[in-house]
Protein backbone atom coordinates (compact mmCIF):
# COMPACT_ATOMS: atom_id res chain seq x y z
CA UNK A 1 0.00 0.00 0.00
CA UNK A 2 2.54 2.26 1.12
CA UNK A 3 4.77 1.58 -1.92
CA UNK A 4 1.62 1.89 -4.41
CA UNK A 5 1.31 5.54 -2.73
CA UNK A 6 4.75 6.51 -3.07
CA UNK A 7 4.64 5.31 -6.84
CA UNK A 8 1.35 7.49 -7.30
CA UNK A 9 3.38 10.25 -5.70
CA UNK A 10 6.45 10.24 -7.47
CA UNK A 11 4.63 10.04 -11.27
CA UNK A 12 2.68 12.95 -9.67
CA UNK A 13 5.03 15.72 -8.44
CA UNK A 14 7.18 15.64 -11.56
CA UNK A 15 3.90 16.78 -13.33
CA UNK A 16 2.53 18.90 -11.35
CA UNK A 17 6.00 20.77 -11.52
CA UNK A 18 6.86 20.09 -14.89
CA UNK A 19 7.17 23.47 -17.35
CA UNK A 20 4.56 24.45 -18.98
CA UNK A 21 5.29 23.26 -22.66
CA UNK A 22 5.73 25.73 -25.38
CA UNK A 23 4.15 25.58 -28.93
CA UNK A 24 6.73 24.18 -31.62
CA UNK A 25 6.06 26.24 -35.03
CA UNK A 26 8.36 24.47 -37.55
CA UNK A 27 9.79 25.63 -41.10
CA UNK A 28 9.48 23.61 -43.63
CA UNK A 29 9.80 23.69 -47.65
CA UNK A 30 12.15 22.50 -50.10
CA UNK A 31 15.68 23.54 -49.99
CA UNK A 32 16.75 27.10 -50.69
CA UNK A 33 13.65 28.54 -50.44
CA UNK A 34 14.96 30.47 -47.24
CA UNK A 35 13.66 28.77 -44.48
CA UNK A 36 16.72 29.54 -42.39
CA UNK A 37 16.42 33.37 -43.73
CA UNK A 38 13.13 33.37 -42.27
CA UNK A 39 13.93 32.01 -39.10
CA UNK A 40 17.09 34.45 -38.55
CA UNK A 41 14.90 36.97 -39.25
CA UNK A 42 12.29 35.96 -36.87
CA UNK A 43 15.01 35.48 -34.22
CA UNK A 44 16.39 39.13 -34.72
CA UNK A 45 13.03 40.39 -34.67
CA UNK A 46 11.72 39.19 -31.46
CA UNK A 47 15.08 37.94 -29.64
CA UNK A 48 17.67 40.52 -30.72
CA UNK A 49 19.62 41.85 -33.31
CA UNK A 50 22.43 39.59 -32.38
CA UNK A 51 20.18 36.32 -32.27
CA UNK A 52 20.63 34.13 -35.50
CA UNK A 53 19.64 30.09 -35.93
CA UNK A 54 22.00 29.29 -38.41
CA UNK A 55 24.21 29.98 -41.45
CA UNK A 56 22.49 30.49 -44.73
CA UNK A 57 24.22 30.03 -48.15
CA UNK A 58 23.17 29.69 -52.44
CA UNK A 59 24.51 25.86 -51.89
CA UNK A 60 21.40 23.92 -51.04
CA UNK A 61 21.23 21.80 -47.82
CA UNK A 62 23.38 23.81 -46.12
CA UNK A 63 21.08 23.06 -43.04
CA UNK A 64 21.42 19.41 -42.80
CA UNK A 65 20.61 18.90 -38.59
CA UNK A 66 17.08 20.05 -36.92
CA UNK A 67 17.96 23.67 -35.29
CA UNK A 68 15.47 24.93 -32.05
CA UNK A 69 15.36 28.66 -30.46
CA UNK A 70 13.26 28.55 -27.61
CA UNK A 71 10.77 30.68 -25.64
CA UNK A 72 10.45 33.17 -28.45
CA UNK A 73 7.60 35.70 -26.81
CA UNK A 74 5.72 37.21 -30.05
CA UNK A 75 3.30 40.14 -29.22
CA UNK A 76 0.75 41.16 -32.03
CA UNK A 77 -2.10 43.37 -31.83
CA UNK A 78 -2.76 42.91 -27.99
CA UNK A 79 -2.44 38.96 -28.54
CA UNK A 80 0.65 37.27 -27.11
CA UNK A 81 2.61 33.92 -28.24
CA UNK A 82 5.41 32.00 -26.62
CA UNK A 83 7.12 29.36 -28.73
CA UNK A 84 9.88 27.51 -30.10
CA UNK A 85 11.08 28.02 -33.06
CA UNK A 86 12.11 24.83 -35.57
CA UNK A 87 14.21 25.08 -38.37
CA UNK A 88 14.41 22.09 -40.65
CA UNK A 89 16.72 20.61 -43.59
CA UNK A 90 14.94 20.75 -46.68
CA UNK A 91 12.96 18.31 -48.57
CA UNK A 92 13.87 16.75 -51.51
CA UNK A 93 13.22 13.48 -53.46
CA UNK A 94 16.83 13.43 -54.55
CA UNK A 95 20.58 14.56 -53.70
CA UNK A 96 23.48 13.87 -56.20
CA UNK A 97 26.93 15.04 -54.07
CA UNK A 98 27.82 15.66 -57.99
CA UNK A 99 25.28 19.04 -57.46
CA UNK A 100 27.46 20.38 -55.13
CA UNK A 101 30.97 20.01 -56.90
CA UNK A 102 29.70 22.72 -59.37
CA UNK A 103 30.27 25.50 -56.11
CA UNK A 104 33.64 24.18 -55.99
CA UNK A 105 33.53 22.08 -53.26
CA UNK A 106 36.24 19.06 -52.84
CA UNK A 107 34.50 15.37 -53.85
CA UNK A 108 35.14 14.31 -50.06
CA UNK A 109 33.18 17.23 -48.70
CA UNK A 110 30.63 17.00 -51.21
CA UNK A 111 30.21 13.78 -50.53
CA UNK A 112 29.81 14.29 -47.05
CA UNK A 113 26.84 17.30 -47.55
CA UNK A 114 25.60 14.30 -49.43
CA UNK A 115 25.22 12.03 -47.04
CA UNK A 116 24.40 14.58 -43.87
CA UNK A 117 21.21 15.96 -46.35
CA UNK A 118 19.78 12.62 -46.80
CA UNK A 119 20.10 12.08 -43.44
CA UNK A 120 18.29 15.89 -42.54
CA UNK A 121 15.66 15.08 -45.29
CA UNK A 122 14.36 11.81 -43.38
CA UNK A 123 14.94 13.95 -39.96
CA UNK A 124 12.71 16.62 -41.00
CA UNK A 125 10.28 14.22 -42.02
CA UNK A 126 9.79 12.23 -38.80
CA UNK A 127 9.45 15.76 -36.94
CA UNK A 128 6.41 16.53 -38.59
CA UNK A 129 4.65 14.59 -35.74
CA UNK A 130 5.76 16.97 -33.48
CA UNK A 131 4.53 20.44 -34.26
CA UNK A 132 1.88 22.24 -33.27
CA UNK A 133 2.03 24.58 -36.43
CA UNK A 134 4.34 25.00 -39.51
CA UNK A 135 5.23 27.92 -41.93
CA UNK A 136 5.44 26.63 -45.01
CA UNK A 137 8.25 28.56 -46.93
CA UNK A 138 8.29 28.71 -50.92
CA UNK A 139 10.81 30.51 -52.93
CA UNK A 140 8.35 32.89 -54.78
CA UNK A 141 10.22 33.01 -58.25
CA UNK A 142 9.77 29.11 -58.84
CA UNK A 143 6.98 27.14 -60.31
CA UNK A 144 4.53 25.91 -56.40
CA UNK A 145 3.44 23.20 -58.55
CA UNK A 146 6.46 20.85 -57.46
CA UNK A 147 5.46 17.53 -56.03
CA UNK A 148 7.26 18.31 -52.90
CA UNK A 149 5.69 21.51 -51.91
CA UNK A 150 2.30 19.42 -52.17
CA UNK A 151 4.01 16.53 -49.84
CA UNK A 152 4.79 18.87 -47.28
CA UNK A 153 1.14 20.92 -47.56
CA UNK A 154 -0.57 17.47 -47.62
CA UNK A 155 1.01 16.01 -45.12
CA UNK A 156 0.50 18.84 -42.78
CA UNK A 157 -3.26 18.47 -43.59
CA UNK A 158 -3.15 15.06 -43.18
CA UNK A 159 -1.81 15.50 -39.53
CA UNK A 160 -4.61 18.38 -38.68
CA UNK A 161 -1.49 20.87 -38.35
CA UNK A 162 -1.96 24.88 -39.16
CA UNK A 163 -0.02 25.74 -41.98
CA UNK A 164 0.21 29.61 -43.01
CA UNK A 165 2.90 29.84 -46.59
CA UNK A 166 5.46 32.35 -46.74
CA UNK A 167 6.25 33.44 -50.22
CA UNK A 168 9.55 34.16 -50.12
CA UNK A 169 12.07 36.60 -52.09
CA UNK A 170 9.47 39.27 -53.16
CA UNK A 171 12.49 41.05 -53.37
CA UNK A 172 13.24 39.32 -57.01
CA UNK A 173 12.18 40.26 -60.19
CA UNK A 174 10.97 37.12 -60.52
CA UNK A 175 8.76 36.62 -57.79
CA UNK A 176 5.00 35.55 -58.57
CA UNK A 177 3.09 35.66 -55.25
CA UNK A 178 0.00 35.12 -57.48
CA UNK A 179 1.06 31.69 -58.73
CA UNK A 180 1.36 30.43 -54.97
CA UNK A 181 -2.24 31.77 -54.45
CA UNK A 182 -3.43 29.76 -57.17
CA UNK A 183 -1.71 26.39 -56.28
CA UNK A 184 -3.05 26.92 -52.77
CA UNK A 185 -6.18 28.53 -52.35
CA UNK A 186 -7.16 27.26 -49.25
CA UNK A 187 -4.29 27.96 -47.07
CA UNK A 188 -3.06 31.56 -45.70
CA UNK A 189 -0.25 32.88 -48.04
CA UNK A 190 2.11 36.21 -46.97
CA UNK A 191 4.50 37.39 -49.40
CA UNK A 192 7.74 37.98 -47.72
CA UNK A 193 11.72 39.02 -48.37
CA UNK A 194 13.20 37.12 -45.66
CA UNK A 195 16.50 38.80 -46.36
CA UNK A 196 15.38 42.34 -46.92
CA UNK A 197 12.67 41.85 -43.56
CA UNK A 198 9.87 43.52 -45.64
CA UNK A 199 6.28 42.04 -44.72
CA UNK A 200 7.31 40.48 -41.57
CA UNK A 201 4.88 42.26 -39.90
CA UNK A 202 1.99 40.76 -42.17
CA UNK A 203 3.44 37.20 -41.47
CA UNK A 204 3.67 37.30 -37.57
CA UNK A 205 0.09 38.56 -37.63
CA UNK A 206 -1.34 35.45 -39.84
CA UNK A 207 0.91 33.42 -37.05
CA UNK A 208 -0.83 34.41 -34.07
CA UNK A 209 -4.24 33.93 -36.40
CA UNK A 210 -3.51 30.62 -36.83
CA UNK A 211 -2.59 29.31 -33.63
CA UNK A 212 -5.68 31.25 -31.93
CA UNK B 1 16.12 3.08 -73.80
CA UNK B 2 13.15 4.09 -71.61
CA UNK B 3 11.52 1.69 -69.66
CA UNK B 4 7.73 2.47 -68.46
CA UNK B 5 6.00 -0.03 -66.29
CA UNK B 6 2.27 0.46 -65.89
CA UNK B 7 1.22 -0.45 -62.07
CA UNK B 8 -2.43 -0.87 -61.69
CA UNK B 9 -4.02 -0.04 -58.58
CA UNK B 10 -5.25 -2.76 -57.43
CA UNK B 11 -1.70 -4.25 -57.49
CA UNK B 12 -1.40 -2.23 -54.42
CA UNK B 13 -4.39 -1.99 -53.00
CA UNK B 14 -3.89 -4.47 -50.33
CA UNK B 15 -0.34 -4.25 -49.91
CA UNK B 16 0.36 -2.34 -46.92
CA UNK B 17 2.23 1.24 -46.45
CA UNK B 18 5.59 -0.08 -45.94
CA UNK B 19 5.16 -2.77 -48.86
CA UNK B 20 3.31 -0.44 -51.28
CA UNK B 21 6.62 1.69 -50.86
CA UNK B 22 8.75 -1.18 -51.35
CA UNK B 23 7.57 -2.02 -54.04
CA UNK B 24 7.47 0.95 -55.88
CA UNK B 25 11.35 2.18 -54.83
CA UNK B 26 12.48 -1.74 -55.98
CA UNK B 27 10.96 -1.28 -59.58
CA UNK B 28 12.39 2.53 -59.67
CA UNK B 29 15.70 1.01 -58.54
CA UNK B 30 15.56 -1.04 -61.82
CA UNK B 31 15.80 2.46 -63.83
CA UNK B 32 12.12 2.02 -64.98
CA UNK B 33 9.65 4.76 -65.20
CA UNK B 34 6.20 3.53 -62.88
CA UNK B 35 3.14 5.08 -64.55
CA UNK B 36 0.61 3.78 -61.48
CA UNK B 37 -3.00 3.97 -61.46
CA UNK B 38 -4.32 6.01 -58.69
CA UNK B 39 -1.85 7.75 -55.86
CA UNK B 40 -0.22 7.02 -52.68
CA UNK B 41 -1.70 8.73 -49.47
CA UNK B 42 0.40 11.82 -48.50
CA UNK B 43 1.64 10.16 -45.38
CA UNK B 44 2.67 7.39 -48.05
CA UNK B 45 4.19 9.91 -50.10
CA UNK B 46 6.40 11.12 -47.20
CA UNK B 47 7.42 7.56 -46.18
CA UNK B 48 8.49 6.81 -49.72
CA UNK B 49 10.86 9.91 -49.80
CA UNK B 50 12.04 9.47 -46.34
CA UNK B 51 12.81 5.41 -47.66
CA UNK B 52 14.66 6.70 -51.22
CA UNK B 53 16.79 9.17 -48.73
CA UNK B 54 17.92 5.81 -46.81
CA UNK B 55 18.97 4.16 -50.35
CA UNK B 56 20.74 7.04 -51.97
CA UNK B 57 24.36 5.92 -52.77
CA UNK B 58 26.69 6.24 -55.78
CA UNK B 59 24.57 4.56 -58.05
CA UNK B 60 21.20 5.89 -56.99
CA UNK B 61 20.59 9.39 -56.65
CA UNK B 62 16.86 9.29 -55.50
CA UNK B 63 13.52 9.93 -57.45
CA UNK B 64 11.68 12.04 -59.40
CA UNK B 65 7.78 11.91 -58.46
CA UNK B 66 4.57 13.10 -59.79
CA UNK B 67 1.22 12.65 -58.87
CA UNK B 68 -2.30 14.33 -60.89
CA UNK B 69 -5.96 14.09 -59.93
CA UNK B 70 -8.52 16.08 -60.35
CA UNK B 71 -9.57 18.36 -58.25
CA UNK B 72 -13.07 19.34 -56.65
CA UNK B 73 -13.73 22.92 -57.87
CA UNK B 74 -15.65 24.60 -54.97
CA UNK B 75 -16.95 27.36 -57.55
CA UNK B 76 -18.95 24.70 -59.89
CA UNK B 77 -22.34 23.82 -59.50
CA UNK B 78 -23.25 22.29 -56.60
CA UNK B 79 -24.72 19.41 -58.65
CA UNK B 80 -21.29 18.87 -60.06
CA UNK B 81 -19.83 19.11 -56.87
CA UNK B 82 -22.02 16.22 -55.14
CA UNK B 83 -21.08 14.38 -58.50
CA UNK B 84 -17.42 14.97 -57.71
CA UNK B 85 -17.46 13.94 -54.45
CA UNK B 86 -19.41 10.84 -55.46
CA UNK B 87 -16.72 9.84 -57.76
CA UNK B 88 -13.87 10.37 -54.80
CA UNK B 89 -16.08 8.45 -52.14
CA UNK B 90 -16.27 5.40 -55.15
CA UNK B 91 -13.04 5.64 -56.22
CA UNK B 92 -10.70 6.45 -53.47
CA UNK B 93 -7.76 7.01 -54.01
CA UNK B 94 -7.52 5.24 -57.57
CA UNK B 95 -8.31 8.34 -59.37
CA UNK B 96 -5.64 10.04 -60.83
CA UNK B 97 -2.08 9.46 -61.87
CA UNK B 98 1.18 8.31 -60.12
CA UNK B 99 4.77 8.82 -62.25
CA UNK B 100 7.77 8.17 -60.46
CA UNK B 101 11.23 7.29 -61.57
CA UNK B 102 14.63 7.77 -60.99
CA UNK B 103 16.57 10.68 -61.07
CA UNK B 104 19.49 9.36 -62.79
CA UNK B 105 17.17 8.81 -65.49
CA UNK B 106 14.11 11.42 -65.24
CA UNK B 107 15.72 15.07 -65.10
CA UNK B 108 12.91 16.81 -63.50
CA UNK B 109 8.80 16.79 -64.17
CA UNK B 110 7.14 19.96 -64.24
CA UNK B 111 3.96 19.78 -63.33
CA UNK B 112 1.30 22.68 -64.40
CA UNK B 113 -2.24 22.69 -63.89
CA UNK B 114 -3.13 20.89 -67.04
CA UNK B 115 0.07 19.38 -68.41
CA UNK B 116 2.91 17.49 -67.03
CA UNK B 117 6.22 17.74 -68.58
CA UNK B 118 8.70 14.84 -68.20
CA UNK B 119 12.52 15.59 -69.11
CA UNK B 120 15.15 12.73 -69.17
CA UNK B 121 18.93 13.06 -68.95
CA UNK B 122 20.36 12.10 -72.59
CA UNK B 123 22.03 8.51 -72.77
CA UNK B 124 25.92 9.53 -72.50
CA UNK B 125 24.39 11.85 -68.73
CA UNK B 126 22.60 8.85 -67.70
CA UNK B 127 25.83 6.54 -68.24
CA UNK B 128 27.36 8.77 -66.21
CA UNK B 129 25.31 9.20 -62.97
CA UNK B 130 24.74 5.80 -63.04
CA UNK B 131 28.30 4.87 -62.13
CA UNK B 132 29.69 5.43 -65.41
CA UNK B 133 29.53 2.16 -66.84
Amino acid sequence: MIDALKTLLNKLIPSLFAKKKHMRIGLYGPPNSGKTSTANRICKDWLGEDAIMGSVSEIAHETREIQTKENIHMKKKGKELTFNLIDTPGIATKIDYEDFLKHKMSRKLAKERAKEATKGVIEAIKWLDNMDCVIVVLDSTTNPYSQVNITIIGNLAARNIPVVIAANKIDLKKANVKSIEAAFPQYPIVGISAEQGTNMEELYESIVKMVR
Amino acid sequence: MLTLQYIPFNEIENLSSERRIAKLLAIVKKNKIILMQGRLKSIEEAGLIEKTMEEVNKEFKGIELCTIYPTIDNNSKVTKQIKNAMIKMLMGDREGLTIIGPATVVKEIKRNPDKIELFTHSLASRRLLQGRK
